[in-house]
């Protein structure tokens, strides 16, 4: 390992750490794509601060959006960085794909030791910082709304778990500039991610990136855990929470439970790294084996908790969108709550091939393919909502319906990985690639754009463009197809996963098509993009300030659109399963209440923002081994929370003449509105306000 | 108000009482398991197997004395809170054991 | 009418003080709940520690490096400071005046200070003897679950000096007591986890 340029300060950095300097030395065209790609980073951070600047807006962003505590921005502050990372891991998904087309029998123009790192900083992205933001922003923004709350459990500890997250994430992006990251996949597996094989940062950005993610995953968990149990409305029993609550609660579970073996898992393999310890290492009594068991032990439950906050999100659009009632709500809670519980007991089918007895595998086996059932009992329970309802073909329905078909084609795949003797053939082929991707993109991913159609005129008052949904939709769904379904051909031909080259030229033909459905992708994440960008040029046509675009069932449709900073102006008391559609027809939903009390809501706060940057900057200074940096930052964080404890002024009051002014013209407004079938849903004549036939 | 008052004193009485039988009974279970391993008297298998069990009891009156979790019907979410997380630690270690037993004698 | 309720795991504040009590609910559950994920990772390093026994290559083992005289008075160090904090507690709950509540608390801390004395203690002695991490996996078992146990009561030991801070200052007003409550579940909780330490690694290692 070189010297640094000036360890004391700057710990192991040097010169030929900077993308921009390596591709200078030696301008490859793979260098050249990485300097591109940091070139990117730097400028578009520039781009957005001078964007910022010149508008003025920084006290706007910092008092409305860094600083609150309220659960509506924080849960919108997450999808955005959601929606960031995932264009930066689709971009290296396109680059991986273009590379393995062109790479049959030649170099290819991305190195190996590149496409490596390509490889899992698109998995750590997706899962860490795509996924799990995307959902516990929608989670955020939707729960206390179902729930008849004003806000989560911990309003401060959310936006520390927000904070945590865009810190690691930032980590991310500084690893395109500065340093290189670890080329040992998301998994990080040692002993090649020891120091004997990896000794520069690469694996140290992915053990603090991840663990910073981690430790907020958790606090997220606890607090939507706590939230559900603790501050539901009057008459809100647990049986009679929307799905997508029971869903929320589990995937709370999960994480309490499931986080920790990774915390473990990474924080072993940096004391192995640090300070040499013999966790993992190859000699003097390390066993890898150890490493790959706890992370199993966090990474099969991680994948439900990926998949049930969409379980959730389908189960509201196709009741909402069939016009009926969900069929099979106990049914529901009860394959949710198998699913959580039978995701602990499967983790080894992530490693049948490592020399455990035929017994043990098959034992995990059995266990793998029974949680194929409770997932087939949720599918038949969507299937007859849809039954006999009046279907409408809405974006979000759209994506419902995709999902159904393509997730349980995906589904049989892993009912075929679940028996060790075909695992064996397929293990870390591109079958298996398939596979989960076959799992998480109609599975998560449509659910999350489901969810982000479906909610997003109640979070921003205007509803998006049809249009440019559905061709957003198609080039989903038919780039989903094209670049996977080729890769199950090749895995079971025996294309190896994570291969830089191959030497088959019978591989080439599916790799092109997988190439152009890369590309397909791509397109279809630039129409998301274009329908934002017209949604809100033509927001003015299409607002829905009454609140209930959709007909909707739940208490979230029964606030304006977008909701007031307290939710609601009165704690609703409910006596059923969906309180705001049977409101709507047995009486006068929208009554004014006869008082307005004064209304408490959480003052903004520095906690959060103080502890994401100190925590990514502590992280980055481990990384270095500038280890003042780290001191530093660590007696800043310890500091900060031991002087929140000293602050008692943490509420403010909204006065009940607000209160009331606020929801006086709402009131006006739904009085203006013209109540609409569901023909016109789709139309300007839309104002949020639904027409009750019965 | 005297009756609630006298009340609340009962009750701090019982609250101390609980206290000062905890620790009683934690002194005397550790001073059990230290006795066992500092005088043998069993086969090295029986006495972890004591070990074990005291450690077992010993945090149960940890739970019950000063914690206050008990089987009551008000406590409920606490304690299954307390069940759910032992089901899922014993799935992870003894799994764990089991794995890492399995793969050590299939790979030595 | 919920006073006399048991609303969380603890001592609860119950008829002394409605309004905290009612507070404490899902402030101390959603800290209980805390709790269990990190009662999680601790198995999990007695788990690793349980599998990596035997991985001493020829360096110290569990016999040679564990003695049975300190981990004793360890254990009744951190088992008697259980016994004050409950003290503490009570006096918190039932007004007593604050000098006694801060004696309590104080002798908690001395306790605590004094366990982690004798650790560290200990493992300069192991260090001495060569029985470091570096050494073998199964020293790097020991010297990840004990010391994470450790400086848990390290961070305990600082928040007792917080909480002694703060009552001076704040009175026992429903956020002070909120958080010595909470503050009781993890001093307790770090007891628990002592059980396991000195039965499955200082015991275990011992026995003959």
């Amino acid at each position: 390992m070189t010297d640094g340029l000036w360890p004391a300060l700057l710990g192991r950095f040097t010169w030929n750490a900077l993308a921009f300097v390596r591709a200078w030395e030696n301008p490859t065209v793979n260098e050249i794509i990485g300097a591109g790609a940091a070139m990117m980073v730097v400028l578009g951070a520039a781009v957005v601060i001078a964007i910022i600047t010149v508008t003025g807006k920084w006290g706007y962003l910092w008092r409305e959006w860094l600083t609150s505590l309220d659960h509506k921005k924080i849960g919108i502050m997450y999808v955005v960085l959601a929606f960031v990372m995932l264009a930066r891991a689709l971009a290296e998904a396109v680059l991986m794909r273009m590379q393995q087309a062109a790479a049959v029998n030649a170099p290819g123009f991305v190195e190996p030791d590149h496409f490596a790192q390509l490889f899992s900083t698109h998995g750590s992205i997706m899962i860490f910082f795509m996924a799990m933001p995307f959902l516990t922003g929608i989670i955020n923004y939707v729960t206390p709304l179902q729930i008849g709350a004003r806000d989560v459990a911990f309003p401060l500890l959310n936006s520390i778990s927000l904070w945590l997250t865009g810190g690691a994430a930032g980590l991310m992006m500084v690893s395109l500039v500065i340093g290189r990251f670890s080329t040992g996949g998301w998994s990080g597996y040692p002993p090649y991610t020891e120091l004997g094989f990896s000794p520069d940062v690469g694996p140290d950005y992915w053990i603090w990136a991840v663990t910073l993610g981690s430790i907020a995953s958790t606090l997220s968990g606890l607090n939507f855990a706590v939230t559900l149990y603790k501050m539901r409305c009057p008459g809100m029993t647990l049986m009679r929470m929307p799905l997508f609550c029971w869903t929320t609660l589990c995937t709370s579970i999960l994480m309490i439970f499931a986080m920790p073996p990774l915390t473990v898992a990474t924080a072993l393999l940096a004391l192995d790294r640090y300070l040499g310890f013999h966790f993992f290492t190859n000699d003097l009594g390390g066993n890898m084996m150890n490493y790959a068991n706890l992370f199993w032990l966090f990474g099969h439950p991680e994948v439900y908790i990926l998949i049930l906050p969409a379980f959730g999100v389908y189960s509201e659009v196709v009741s909402t969108f069939s016009s009926k009632e969900l069929y099979g709500y106990t049914s529901l809670v009860l394959a949710t709550m198998a699913i959580a519980v039978l995701s602990f007991t499967v983790w080894v089918h992530h490693f049948f091939t490592m020399g455990q007895s035929a017994n043990l595998n098959a034992v995990f086996g059995i266990a793998t393919m029974t949680i194929g059932v409770p997932t087939g009992v949720k599918i038949y329970d969507w299937i007859w909502t849809m039954f006999r309802g009046e279907v409408r073909f809405t974006v979000p329905m759209l994506y419902s319906l995709a999902f159904m078909m393509t997730f349980v084609l995906g589904g049989f795949t892993g009912i075929l990985l679940a028996f060790p003797p075909l695992d064996y053939l397929v293990h870390n082929t591109l079958f298996l690639v398939a596979h989960f991707h076959n799992m998480l993109i109609p599975g998560l991913l449509y659910g999350m754009l489901a969810a982000t159609h479906y909610w997003f005129p109640k979070a921003f008052g205007f509803r998006l463009n049809e249009k440019w949904g559905r061709i957003s939709f198609g080039c989903w769904v038919v780039g989903f197809y094209l670049a996977f379904m080729p890769l199950y051909v090749l895995g079971a031909g025996g294309a190896t996963r994570r291969s830089q080259a191959f030497f088959e030229p019978a591989f080439r033909p599916w790799l092109y098509v997988a190439g152009v459905g890369a590309l397909i992708l791509l397109t279809a994440l630039v129409s998301l993009f274009m329908q934002l960008w017209v949604s809100i040029r033509e927001r003015d046509d299409n607002r829905v300030f009454a609140g209930d675009p959709w007909d909707g069932r739940g208490l979230e449709w029964s606030t304006s659109a977008p909701p007031p900073e307290y939710n609601y102006a009165v704690i609703p008391a409910v006596d059923g399963r969906d309180p705001f559609y049977d409101g709507k027809r047995d009486g006068d939903v929208y009554a004014a209440p006869t008082t307005y009390e004064d209304i408490a809501v959480p003052r903004n706060s520095m906690v959060g923002p103080a502890t994401g940057i100190l925590g990514a900057v502590l992280a980055f200074g481990l990384v270095w081994h500038i280890w003042w940096l780290a001191l530093l930052c660590l007696g800043g964080i310890i500091a900060t929370v031991i002087a929140r404890s000293f602050v008692r002024d943490v509420e403010r009051i909204v006065p009940a003449a607000d209160v009331a002014r606020i929801e006086d013209r709402w009131r006006r407004m739904i009085a203006a509105a013209r109540p609409i079938s569901r023909h016109h849903e789709m139309t300007s004549a839309n104002q949020g306000l639904a027409e009750v036939t019965a | 108000m005297t009756a609630p008052q006298t009340d609340l004193r009962r009750g701090k009485r019982h609250e101390i009482r609980t206290y000062v039988i905890g620790y009683a009974l934690a002194l005397a279970l550790t001073g059990a398991a230290f006795a066992a391993v500092h005088w043998p008297s069993f086969a090295a298998p029986t006495t972890l197997s004591i070990v074990f069990g005291l450690a077992l009891i010993q945090m149960i009156v940890h739970l019950r004395c000063f914690l206050h979790v008990s089987l009551g019907q008000s406590s409920r979410d606490d304690l299954l809170l307390i069940l759910f997380s032992t089901l899922i630690i014993v799935l992870m270690v003894a799994g764990t054991i089991v794995i890492i037993a399995n793969l050590h004698v299939r790979m030595m | 009418m919920s006073a006399g309720e048991v609303k969380h795991a603890g001592l609860n504040l119950g008829a002394t003080d409605e309004d905290a009590h009612e507070q404490a609910e899902p402030d101390v559950f959603g800290f209980w709940i805390f709790l269990m994920s990190d009662a999680v990772i601790f198995a999990l390093l007695f788990a690793i520690y349980g599998t990596m026994l035997g991985a001493t290559v020829g360096g110290p083992t569990a016999a040679s490096a564990y003695k049975i005289g300190p981990t004793f008075a360890e254990t009744l160090i951190l088992l008697t400071s259980s016994f004050t904090f409950g003290m503490a507690s009570i006096a918190m709950k039932h007004g007593a005046t604050p000098r006694v509540l801060l004696g309590w608390l104080a002798a908690t801390l001395i306790l605590g200070v004094a366990f982690l004395g004798l650790e560290l203690h200990d493992f300069a002695t192991m260090t001495g003897d060569g029985a470091v991490p570096m050494r073998s996996g199964f020293l790097s078992s020991f010297f990840a679950l004990v010391p994470l146990h450790g400086l848990h009561v390290l961070a305990g030991c600082l928040w007792l000096v917080v909480m002694m801070v703060q009552v001076p200052i704040f009175g026992l007003d429903a956020r002070v007591k909120i958080n010595l409550l909470r503050l009781g579940l993890f001093w307790h909780f770090l007891d628990i986890v002592w059980i396991a330490i000195f039965s499955v690694v200082y015991l275990q290692g011992l026995i003959r």
